[in-house]
Parts: C-alpha cells; structure tokens; sequence
C-alpha cells in the first residue's frame, strides 16, 4: 500500500549530505574535543564548524550558541538557567498560554516554588497582542519566553514588537524558535532577543540534536554541572556526530531556505484548496497567511481526532491530532483550548506537515480518502445528526 | 496510537448497527465532545425484548468499537440481560482495551443502559 507521511514535524529522514557528515565521527574521527592530543582535532574542528553554521542560520556570533541534546532542554536552560543565576532580582515570569509543554511545565513546577506567572493569551488564530505583554509587564517581571511560531498551529508570533516591550525595561527575552529555524529566516538582532532555541530535528537533521543562543552579558546556571564544556553552560562529552549533523543541517537549511519555504508554502496552500474545496465542514486553525510554511491544521467538523488519524492510517496516510483522545493524558491540546475553539472542533483537529517527499500528485488521494473517511465518520456521529436535523427545522 | 486488540480494530474498522432505531422504544446517551466521547443508544422492544438496538458515536477507535461490540451484545436479550451487560465484560469481549481507553467501555454499557431505563420510565408512565 502507498504511504502517505503528513506527519513530518514529528519525524523526518536525514538530509543524505547530513548522513555522510556525521558518520566518520562514529568511527576514524572518533576522537574527544576535550583531549590535549590531535585525536581530538578532527572533532572539535568539526564541532566549531558547526556551531559557525548554526550562528549564521540565527545571525548569531558563534560564540553565544550552547549545543543541548534537544529544544526541551535549551527551553529548560533558559528557563530554569536564567532564574537560577538571578541577576535580575523579582518573581514574575510572563510566557504565552501556547508555548511548548517544556516552557509551560517548567512554569507550573516555578509556581510552586513561589514564582508568579503570567500566561498571556493569544487571539483566534493563536497569535500573543503586544498591548496585552505591555500590560502584564511589572516591576517584579524577570523573564518573558514566548514562542517564534507556534510547532502545532504554525501561527508566526510578532516577536519584534514583543521583545522590543521586555527590552525597554530590561528584561531578558527567550523565543522557542524550534518550528521556525530553519523554515523562516531569523536573525536574533532584528528579533531583538536574549535566548532563542533551535533544534536540528526540526529542519532534516537528526534527533537529539538542539541548541540554545545565549546572548553576549545574558547570565545562566547551568543544569548539568561537571566539566566546562559548552563554556560551562552544560557538562558532559559532547555528541559529536549529533551536533556536526546539527550543523550540516543548518547549513542546507540557509541554503535552501527560500526555495524550501516556497515550495512548501505552495504545496500547502494547495493542498488547503483541494480539502476546503471538496469536504464540507472544515475549519482552518492557526492563521491563514503569517503562518510555518510547511504546516497546515484543521478541523474536521462532528468527529473526532482518533477515529480520523485510525482510519488515515489504514489507508496509508500518516498524520497527528490534537484530540483528547490521541494524548496520553487525555486532554485536547492546551493551544486548541487557547484559540477559544470549540471542544468538538478541537476533538476533530488534524496536523498536517509537509517534509522532502511531499507531493502535488499525491493531493487528490489525500483529499479522496479524507472526504470518503470524515463522510464515514459523520453518518455515524450523534453531533452530524443533530446538526442535520437542526437544518432541516431552519429550512 | 494506542495498541489495540484485533478485536477493537475489528469493531472499529466495520462498526455494526450504525444508525438509530425507527420510533424508539427507549433512548439513552452519555458523554460529551468536551471528554471526546459521546454515545446515543436506541431500542426497540417487544415482549420485554431488545429486538433491535442501533447507535451514534461520536469519538475515538475504542468508543467507536465499544458501541459496536456493545450493540451486538445486546441484540435479542431480555431487558433483564442486558441490564447485566457490564462495562468489564465489553472490555473482555473485546480482547481488552488500553489502560486509558476503559473508560470507552463505561460509556458503552451506560448508555445502553440508560436506553432501558428510558423505556422503563415510560412503561411506568403509560402504565400509572
């Protein structure tokens, strides 16, 4: 049977130029960047190279990027690193209601510890309004982190005019930029930002691969504590296979990063087309311009998330949900919740993320088997029913 | 996705009596979108019987199959024997189901189990 992947945010195959770069460092180049020897040349060279090319897809001075092994953990660092070496003295902490679970649940755990957080919310199409940042701000307010653009959505947050309100009274501003690196061109000096996270997962490179930038004077503890690699910010030997395919990835990404963002934009807005065009009773979540050009999210009207991603599947179609149902703790998304939708059209949510086997003649059997599949799906839905009689007394 | 039994996927993939029963004796529905589960139970008895028995159900691959396997079981028993169809006993006849889909299972006894008890009432209405 085909299959179809529509799914690529959670997973995507190594560039094969990334692939090649890395494996020499699993075996000949197998050597340790700490080692006074010259068997650790050969890596640490590598290792610099990479961090070079990372700082140019941010347009970052090298010297503020620190490699961590995902983007929850540069989110940690930041965070929980910023707060530990508290410079700036305060309790308040302001961060967006649809920022990743590893800024949200580093939050909660800060509450507790007496730390005052302020979730801002977001507009309709999951979007943080500066004027509502303006307001939260205090004089006790120590850290604002709010995302580059949303990994589920893709709504494209304005971060300029965000950072610019913390910069005004000094406080540090973090971005999650692990959906956005690498699909949009970023640069930490127009974005006006202290701390950005990346991750190479996110752009072709492979897992376990993530980075924060740290700004020049921008103090952190560090979380791991032992030997002074990554000046210190994060102990421990570093992954070197990880971190040069990190790079390589970065380096393809800048290269190719117009044309790959076109091409999917494209792509995308098509594929929109043809499902908006042929099913009824389709929402389109997140914005509908300013928004990741490689993602598309949807509702799919009187049924749920489960059942539509079951069925996709069986007919070789790969995709995510934000249902309650397809979630371990059996909560629909807290981004969905935050754009005030409907539970019902937050139970029927698809994510669809396009990846390097995407293609344009692959749209009609998609847009097929969604229809035949949500058509199945409704006849048996006590909402469809109640909708089509309400209908029917209105006609 | 979760591991589900063959069994589930069974159900799931070819749901039986889909739909809802023509002049229903009884109806019974539980759940809401906000849980992710909701299920719409109708009857028909005859003669203290579940002659027929269809349903609506809007939610996950378990839900989906629980309404199935449930309707299956409750086609042609007495009212007294359906009564006893247990939320344990759909989860066996399924092969099992995930830790956190059980309470798909609930759902599915519950609802057909209001259906009886909405036909009872009105037995009771007609009766007095």
């Amino acid at each position: 049977m085909k299959t179809i992947n529509l799914d690529y945010a959670a997973g995507a195959p190594l560039d094969r130029a990334v692939l090649d770069k890395m494996l020499p460092f699993f075996t000949e180049d197998y050597g340790n960047p700490s080692s006074g020897h010259s068997l650790g040349d050969k890596p640490r060279k590598a290792m610099e190279e990479a961090r070079q090319n990372i700082a140019l897809l941010i347009g970052a001075d090298s010297k503020g990027i620190v490699f961590t092994a995902s983007a929850s953990e540069a989110n940690n660092l930041a965070v929980k690193g910023l707060i530990k070496a508290g410079k700036k003295k305060g309790d308040h902490i302001i961060a967006s209601a649809v920022e990743h679970f590893s800024v949200l649940n580093q939050l909660k755990s800060l509450q507790k510890e007496g730390y005052k957080v302020t979730l801002l919310p977001v507009d309709s199409y999951g979007a943080v309004n500066p004027e509502q940042l303006e307001k939260a701000i205090t004089d006790q307010t120590i850290l604002v982190s709010i995302q580059t653009a949303n990994p589920e959505i893709g709504t494209i947050q304005p971060v300029e005019k965000l950072s610019a309100l913390a910069r005004d009274k000094e406080i540090p501003f973090h971005t999650d930029a692990s959906a956005a690196a690498g699909w949009m061109e970023l640069d930490v000096e127009k974005m006006g930002v202290d701390l950005l996270t990346l991750a190479g997962d996110q752009f072709y490179g492979p897992k376990g691969s993530g980075a924060l930038y740290v700004r020049r004077g921008v103090r952190l503890m560090p979380l791991i504590e032992g030997g002074i690699q990554e000046r210190g910010l994060r102990a421990g030997t570093e992954n070197i296979p990880a971190i040069v395919g990190f790079g390589e990835a970065a380096k393809v990404a800048r290269e190719n990063l117009e044309e790959r963002s076109k091409k999917f934009a494209a792509l995308r807005d098509e594929l929109k087309e043809s499902l908006f065009n042929s099913i009824p009773h389709l929402h389109l979540n997140g914005h509908p311009e300013n928004r990741l050009s490689r993602n598309l999210h949807v509702s799919v009207s009187f049924v749920e998330g489960e059942a539509l991603l079951m069925r996709l599947q069986m007919a070789g179609i790969y995709v995510s949900s934000g249902s309650s149902c397809t979630s371990q703790a059996l909560k629909s998304s807290h981004v969905l919740t935050a754009l005030g939708l409907s539970p019902e059209l937050a139970q029927g949510s698809l994510q669809l993320t396009l990846g390097p086997e995407s293609k344009a003649e692959d749209i009609p059997y998609i847009t097929e088997q969604l229809g035949e599949i949500a058509a199945l799906l409704r006849n048996m839905s006590p909402l469809y029913h109640q909708y089509l009689k309400e209908e029917n007394s209105n006609a | 996705m979760p591991e589900y039994s063959e069994k589930v996927m069974d159900h799931f993939s070819k749901p039986r009596n889909i739909g809802e029963v023509s002049d229903p004796s009884g109806v019974g529905e539980v759940g809401n979108p906000v849980c992710g589960d909701m299920m719409k139970f109708t009857i028909k008895v005859k003669d203290d019987r579940i002659e027929d028995v269809k349903y609506l159900t809007f939610g996950c691959g378990a839900a989906i199959a629980v309404s199935s396997m449930v309707s299956e079981m409750a086609k042609g028993k007495t009212l007294e024997e359906a009564k006893k169809i247990s939320n344990k006993q759909v989860a066996e006849e399924l092969g099992g189901l995930p830790g956190n889909k059980m309470h798909c299972s609930n759902l599915g006894a519950d609802a057909l189990h209001k259906a009886i008890e909405d036909y009872e009432e009105k037995q009771k209405v007609s009766a007095g």
